[in-house]
């Protein structure tokens, strides 16, 4: 093998996919070859590193330099300055803070100061593509130690339980009571599942995927130790159909992992064989409930069913059925090659490790981050995140998805694990967290929200299928205007009906956004019922739309592009729009060439 | 949305039928076979209209309630053809926050088609969808594989007069 003076990584993760990264690995080989040094640097596609917002990212080692928002036209330029004279190219590379410092190594950055990677500790180190990165990187070492020295299950299971480990997909239950349960379950023909819930239907959530995009191997050699603990031979990994990428890295994965003998029939020589089969999903939110799971992977309607029996004694197929989420996956590795104490040590007393979130919406840096546990949510938003783009104020951060609830400004030092989320009426979930700013409407978001579990609804039971739609009805009927303060009684009554009747978690959360919203901002609520106002100038219909007579020039555009003819005015004077006639479309606003227009 | 049994006349092939009744036949007495037998005959077909979905029923020996059932229940799975040009724009948390309400509704307009709904001359089809993911280029839209980001309403026009022009 010659000697690799450097190497250039390529984020190739969905959001730098997006943004043309494919492009730029194929434009770096082209230069590298007509520099004549394809021998001596090498290019690697790697997983996410976490900035998505400023994708796509190129890194180049040994220096670390961090490009950013690089495109086909830069490429040149890198090679020839950076990888041929040495020099970096600081035009590109990677500003942080108002001051606009150039930073050269990323784990300078306030980004990664405060992340602690365990899950996410080979995403955008490795290429994911390659089973051998992967076992350099001491991947495969703990299933390999597990069936050389035959370790007896139920020492597995006591590492996970002494570790802390919380399910990462949400609910936050002990996994190794999960792993105990499944293994101590008698199935009468003694076959027994191992599942993956890899079905991350929570909008705006991509920990997930990143994980399996950047690192797939590790859920793999975790699902294989998992079916070697519980006495399974049979795993599925449940994956959403709308992450291609992902998908075709896992079947590269496992036909690696097979090849090399870590999967399959006799791994290792041990005796221990264990089959692993993707299984797509098709884009339903309740999917992701782990009976609707299992339902759909036998072949039926995703609908789930009333627990108990749980998965772990009555699952797939009726068997005995071990299911985790991705990260919970990702983390078990680490653990049994780390150790349980070094893992309990991060987080908080019941709390354990760190959680990875997917930071979205309105912040400065979007992308993926893993913190310890207890960090608090002040740190993520302003160090970590940034702060809020131009200048706006936090309003409020959402998390857990249409499942979770807003945290508001004033709680901001919240520390942020299971239990401090869920005492603020809001939950973990599984790592979405949408911050918003001044110009977001609350009602709106919660109703945002509501639509969203109207629409994923199974319609199985009654109280989801029928109470999503009465309290998307309701919270309608406040943002076009016509709410009373009797509504918000309603609501909130309902609000609890449906906590405590819903057949599975989708019901019985599907409240959380407009009870926490109802708790915190419900000013806002009584300013659309009492005053008809919309705050946050977001809901149409409480929108005015007015022209600014000292700028406007009277180019009669807006008039023209007003499709009920409520603007009125002769050419080179200023226009007038007719409230009564006005149907807040907001065409005049988006029009307008002036900015002679506001609304209010 | 509109995801009921299509008024376009069924156009398959029988080389597309043929490639079905393989799919069929390797799944055939696997347990769970539905959703991968159906994913597949969506690629091959681009869509699920009633006369794939009795191929499917009899080659699997399912009622055809059940497999209608599973067809309608997955937003994956459509009933509808799509059109040449492949609209979707995101409707995730983060592309709303930050306008993808006015973004969908410019193409609505300008189309003059509802999300689910497919244009006359079948050159547009639009959805909404939740999160593709790209959330760091909020908000965005997707026409088939290329993707625009950092969206606003105003820029949906020109964007599409585009794919108008090139037909």
């Amino acid at each position: 093998m010659s000697h690799i003076r450097s190497h250039i990584m390529v984020c190739t993760g969905t959001g730098c996919t997006s943004s043309d990264s494919p492009k730029l690995i194929s434009a770096f080989e082209d230069e590298l070859k007509l520099e004549g040094m394809d021998q001596e640097v090498r290019v690697v596609k790697t997983g996410c590193f976490g900035l998505c917002a400023m994708g796509p990212i190129v890194m180049v080692f040994p220096e670390g330099a961090c490009y950013t928002r690089v495109t086909v036209d830069d490429v040149k330029e890198i090679v020839t300055e950076h990888i041929v004279k040495g020099r970096i190219v600081k035009r590109l590379l990677h500003m942080e803070g108002e001051e606009g410092e150039a930073v050269t190594s990323l784990s300078e950055t306030q980004f990664y100061k405060h992340q602690l990677r365990i899950a996410l500790r080979n995403c955008g180190v490795i290429n994911p593509e390659s089973i051998d990165e992967y076992i350099g990187m001491d991947g495969y070492t703990a299933l390999e130690r597990i069936l050389t020295e035959k370790t007896p299950p139920q020492e597995i299971i006591d590492a996970l339980k002494n570790s802390g480990l919380r399910g990462r997909g949400g609910a936050g239950f002990s996994t190794g009571t999960k792993w105990q349960f499944t293994y101590d379950a008698k199935s009468d023909d003694g076959v027994k599942y191992v599942c993956c819930n890899a079905d991350e239907g929570d909008p705006g959530a991509f920990m997930d995927r990143s994980v399996l995009e950047g690192d797939p191997f590790s859920v793999i050699e975790a699902m294989t130790i998992a079916g070697y603990t519980v006495g399974s031979n049979q795993g599925y990994i449940y994956i959403r159909a709308e992450y291609p990428i992902a998908v075709k890295r896992l079947e590269l994965a496992i036909r690696q992992a097979e090849d090399y003998g870590l999967l399959g029939e006799n791994i290792l020589d041990s005796g221990f064989s264990f089959q692993l089969e993707l299984r797509l999903g098709a884009g339903a939110f309740v999917c992701g409930e782990e009976t609707a799971l299992i339902t759909s992977i036998e072949g039926h309607r995703g609908e789930p069913r009333p627990r108990p029996p749980f998965p772990a004694v009555k699952g797939l197929f009726g068997k005995p059925t071990l299911l985790n989420n991705v990260e919970t996956y990702a983390n078990i590795t680490w653990i049994l090659n780390n150790g349980w104490e070094k893992f309990a040590a991060i987080g908080t007393e019941k709390s354990k490790g760190t959680k990875v979130f997917a930071l979205g919406g309105k912040i400065n840096n979007t992308g993926l981050v893993e913190v310890p546990m207890g960090t608090p949510l002040r740190t993520i938003i302003e160090d970590i995140g940034g702060g809020i783009p131009n200048g706006k104020k936090f309003k409020a951060a959402q998390t857990g998805g249409p499942s979770g609830g807003c945290i508001p400004a004033e709680l901001i030092d919240t520390p942020i694990d299971y239990d401090s989320l869920t005492a603020i009426g809001s939950m973990m979930g599984s790592g979405g967290l949408i911050v918003m700013d001044e110009d977001n409407c609350m009602v709106d978001i919660a109703k945002f929200f509501l639509e969203f579990c109207v629409d994923e609804s199974c319609g199985k039971c009654v109280p989801c299928r029928i109470g999503t739609k009465r309290l998307y009805d309701l919270l309608c009927k406040i943002t076009d205007g016509k709410g009373t303060l009797e509504d918000l009684d309603t609501i909130e009554e309902l609000c609890y009906h449906l906590k405590s009747s819903a057949l599975c978690a989708l019901g019985q959360s599907a409240p959380n956004p407009v009870l926490s919203t109802l708790k915190y901002f419900r000013d806002e609520y009584v300013a659309h019922v009492v005053e008809k106002r919309c705050p946050a100038g977001v809901c149409r219909n409480l929108t005015r739309y007015i022209i600014d007579a000292g700028k406007c020039k009277g180019c009669t555009l807006c008039a023209r592009n007003c499709p009920v003819n409520a603007i009125t005015g002769t050419v080179k004077a200023p226009h007038v729009i007719d409230q009564n006639k006005c149907i807040h479309c907001g065409l005049c606003l988006n029009n307008c060439r002036f900015d002679a227009i506001s609304k209010s | 949305m509109p995801n009921c049994k299509t008024a376009v006349p069924y156009r398959g092939t029988p080389e597309q039928e043929e490639r079905l009744r393989k799919v069929i036949e390797d799944h055939k007495g696997q347990p769970g076979a539905t959703m991968p037998v159906l994913q597949a005959a969506q690629e091959i077909f681009g869509y699920l209209p009633e006369e794939v979905q009795i191929m499917v029923a009899e080659g699997l020996d399912l009622p055809l309630s059940e497999i209608y059932g599973v067809a309608s229940f997955y937003s994956f799975f459509t009933l509808n053809p799509k059109g040449k040009y492949q609209i979707s724009v995101c409707l995730g948390t983060a592309c709303y926050v930050k306008g993808a309400a006015d973004v969908l509704s410019a193409v609505e307009k300008k189309l003059n088609i509802a999300p689910g709904g497919i244009t006359g001359d079948g050159l547009f089809s639009l959805d909404a969808c939740r999160c593709i993911g790209a959330c760091g280029l909020a908000p965005v839209m997707m026409i088939n594989d290329d993707v625009y980001g950092r969206l606003t309403a105003a820029q949906v026009g020109p964007i599409l007069d585009e794919y108008i022009k090139k037909g």
